[in-house]
């Protein structure tokens, strides 16, 4: 079904797109991305093996290789495969899910500070986390994660019931303001058990910071199919956002059902968002940076940016895990305050640098 | 509001229904809309009525009409040396922070044509979020410790977000991504802080970082009171700038407005008005989000609603309060919790019975 929108969708945007192209660029477009991909996947590539290797008993590239392939039953082997491996793939999975998100939340709602947090995603997974650690007295994070998928998935369908509600449907502004108005609500809820329960402010306000190693491996393999089903989902809608980037009225003209479009991107959103928050806990920034920085290298075409936005989140999350173990060794930075440090700076220096376009 | 020459065609356009009214030979002219009137009167009324009720109500319920006599300075001593010590200043303190996060709340989210543009998504709020959580970490009370650092925290923040997005000129746009950058930085470092911190302090930071009336004395209202005497009337002068600024760059310019140095004015009566009504009483959630939004589908106008957004941002924060404290019996909620809890509905419920699908302003 996915895979059949996704035929459907490019070959549609292709027929109309493509006359209003012009046609000198495309040829040199083409060719930076000849080049910039496979630099992605590269930089990416060196990132896991990195992530691999270093940390607080850091081991050599070439030894880290002869283990992946063939494991054996020294200590060494037991800390690649255990624990950094493990890491890495929470790395690869979340970063891609939390730039795809992003990308999508940024192309739906036509606003730059959208993010996979802004339709309720993050206080409606917090809420369902609090509530599972405060009330029902769970404390392990399996116990937890199906809680926090929930509450995201909740979250983001009372805002899009809310959103699309009235006259016009779900129009950016609306989904927007119902996102930032059922956040504030949940985060108060969160807040007010916060305030009273100190035993679940102590587990709380770990979580909400963002951790590759919050959760056993097996929950990955859970939760993946869920990310897998978005992800598809997403490259699906990413065509028709380049007409939805044209203004409601032009996509209609060009064939677009914007209502459907806008759901699909929603229900790819909320797998691809709910998921990561489910493994990670609420990273913050990588949603919202990713698919900004995507633009910047690629212009306003969302297939490139969701494509970028896929291979640049991964490598933004590793990034700040390495550094994280590296800076406190040999006790850890979490995953989502190094994010920030690193990921800040950079995004107002690139803010600075470049004419923006605004969405 | 106030319209020049200039743009007295375009806004008598805008405003049909309106009626203007001009001053001979100066030029000026306002436009009184009944509706803006009629909404304004209504709801200063319900902030009187929620002012009363916020002193009469506590751990001692006092009868109104005492209330009301000793407020106008009559009365019996005890019901005085409540309401003067404990009552007023707690009531003024959240009278003061709504009003000034209404109106900077309106100020950014026209500034930068993006109704999610509140202080609390730009970096202002986390900025003294930042230093105040480092302040109570570090021991210091709730007392003016706390109020200058959270002041210098949040002042702080704005001029780095400013500096950083100048160059050669600023753009609103510019101006908001760099504020994200500044609010997840400080965020981040808050949660640092969280981190470090053990589980009481934790609570107690948090408590501050959700935003509370609860032991506010005059302590907190004097310099609050001071920076609003001279905000308000400065956002006042400034109100035709910015109501030529919400129609974007090219036309301010065109309407012939000093657009860059109207955007630090604004943007520097706002980052005032928010850091020492943070400073004063926390960074109380979602107000500053949420009062503009609602002031301007009350009263029906396409621009900045600033004495609108002033008075629902009061009467969130006081009718939040009130509830707050008899909500659950025997605790008391910190306000934080209840202006997110009842302003979000109220929100939500305007958008989906209101017309307008645009920005907001």
């Amino acid at each position: 079904m996915a895979i059949l929108c996704f035929v459907l969708s490019s070959s549609q945007n292709r027929s109309a797109a493509s006359p209003v192209r012009p046609p000198e660029t495309v040829p040199r477009r083409t060719c930076v991305h000849l080049v910039a991909v496979p630099v992605c996947l590269i930089v990416l590539g060196l990132l896991c093996l990195c992530s691999i290797a270093l940390g607080t008993k850091s081991i050599a590239p070439e030894r880290v290789l002869e283990l992946l392939w063939s494991p054996d039953s020294s200590e060494e082997s037991g800390i690649v495969h255990q624990m950094r491996v493990p890491r890495t793939e929470f790395g690869l999975v979340v970063g891609a899910a939390l730039g795809m998100a992003g990308a999508l939340m940024q192309g739906l709602t036509r606003n730059p500070l959208a993010d996979p947090g802004l339709l309720g995603v993050s206080a409606g997974a917090s809420l369902g986390v609090v509530l599972t650690t405060g009330l029902l007295g769970i404390t392990a994070p399996q116990g937890y994660v199906w809680f926090a998928f929930a509450g995201a998935l909740a979250a983001i369908a009372l805002v899009y019931a809310l959103g699309s509600a009235g006259k016009g449907g779900a129009t950016p502004a609306k989904l927007a303001l119902a996102g930032a108005a059922v956040t504030a609500l949940l985060q108060s809820l969160v807040n007010a058990v916060l305030l009273f329960d100190a035993a679940a402010l102590g587990d709380f306000r770990f979580w909400v910071v963002g951790s590759l190693t919050g959760q056993p491996a097996e929950v990955l393999v859970d939760v993946l199919p869920f990310i897998a089903v978005g992800a598809v989902l997403a490259a699906a809608t990413a065509p028709a956002l380049n007409s939805l980037a044209l203004g409601e009225g032009v996509a209609t003209a060009l064939g677009r059902n914007v209502g459907l479009v806008r759901l699909r991107g929603a229900a790819a959103a909320t797998l691809l968002a709910g998921g990561a928050v489910a493994l990670c806990g609420p990273i913050a920034f990588v949603g919202l940076v990713i698919p900004q920085l995507a633009r910047l290298l690629t212009g306003p075409d969302h297939r490139w940016i969701m494509l970028y936005s896929a291979l640049l989140g991964p490598s933004l999350l590793l990034a700040a895990d390495i550094a994280g173990r590296l800076i406190a060794r040999p006790d850890e930075l979490h995953v989502g305050i190094v994010v920030t440090v690193i990921g800040a700076p950079f995004f107002i220096a690139l803010v600075r640098r470049r004419r923006l376009r605004e969405l | 509001m106030t319209v020049t020459d200039t743009t007295r065609g375009a806004a008598a356009v805008r405003n049909a229904g309106g009626v203007v009214i001009r001053l001979p030979r100066t030029g000026a002219s306002w436009i009184v809309r009944p509706r803006s009137v009629l909404v304004s009167l209504l709801l200063a009324a319900a902030v009187a009525a929620a002012f009363v009720v916020e002193v009469a109500f506590g751990e001692l319920d006092l009868p109104l009409p005492d209330v009301v006599r000793s407020l106008a300075g009559g009365g019996d001593p005890t019901t005085a040396l409540v309401v003067h010590s404990l009552r007023l200043p707690r009531a003024l303190v959240g009278l003061l922070c709504g009003a000034a996060f209404g109106v900077a709340g309106a100020i950014f989210q026209t500034l930068t044509r993006n109704p999610l543009a509140s202080p609390d998504v730009i970096g202002v709020s986390a900025g003294a979020g930042t230093a105040a959580t480092a302040g109570l970490l570090m021991g210091l009370g709730s007392g003016l410790g706390i109020q200058t650092l959270a002041l210098v925290g949040g002042l702080g923040a704005s001029a780095l977000i400013y500096v950083l997005a100048w160059k050669s000129g600023t753009t609103g746009y510019r101006i908001v991504l760099v504020g994200i950058g500044i609010a997840a930085l400080c965020t981040s470092a808050t949660s640092y802080l969280l981190l470090k911190a053990g589980v009481y302090q934790a609570q107690q930071a948090l408590m501050w970082l959700t935003g509370s009336l609860n032991a506010r004395d005059w302590e907190h209202v004097g310099p609050l009171a001071i920076a609003l005497a001279v905000l308000l009337p400065c956002v006042v002068l400034l109100a035709p700038w910015l109501g030529g600024l919400q129609f974007g760059d090219e036309m301010a310019k065109a309407l012939g407005l000093p657009v860059q140095t109207a955007r630090i004015a604004l943007l520097a009566v706002g980052a005032g008005l928010v850091s020492f009504a943070t400073a004063a009483a926390g960074p109380i959630a979602f107000v500053a989000l949420i009062a503009p939004q609602i002031a301007l589908r009350l009263v029906g106008v396409p621009g900045p609603a600033l004495l609108p957004s002033a008075l629902v941002g009061s009467f969130v924060v006081l009718a939040g309060d009130v509830a707050g404290r008899q909500l659950l019996p025997g605790t008391e909620l910190p306000v934080g919790v209840v202006t997110g809890v009842l302003g979000a509905p109220c929100l939500l419920w305007l958008l989906g019975r209101s017309n307008r699908t645009g920005s907001g302003g």
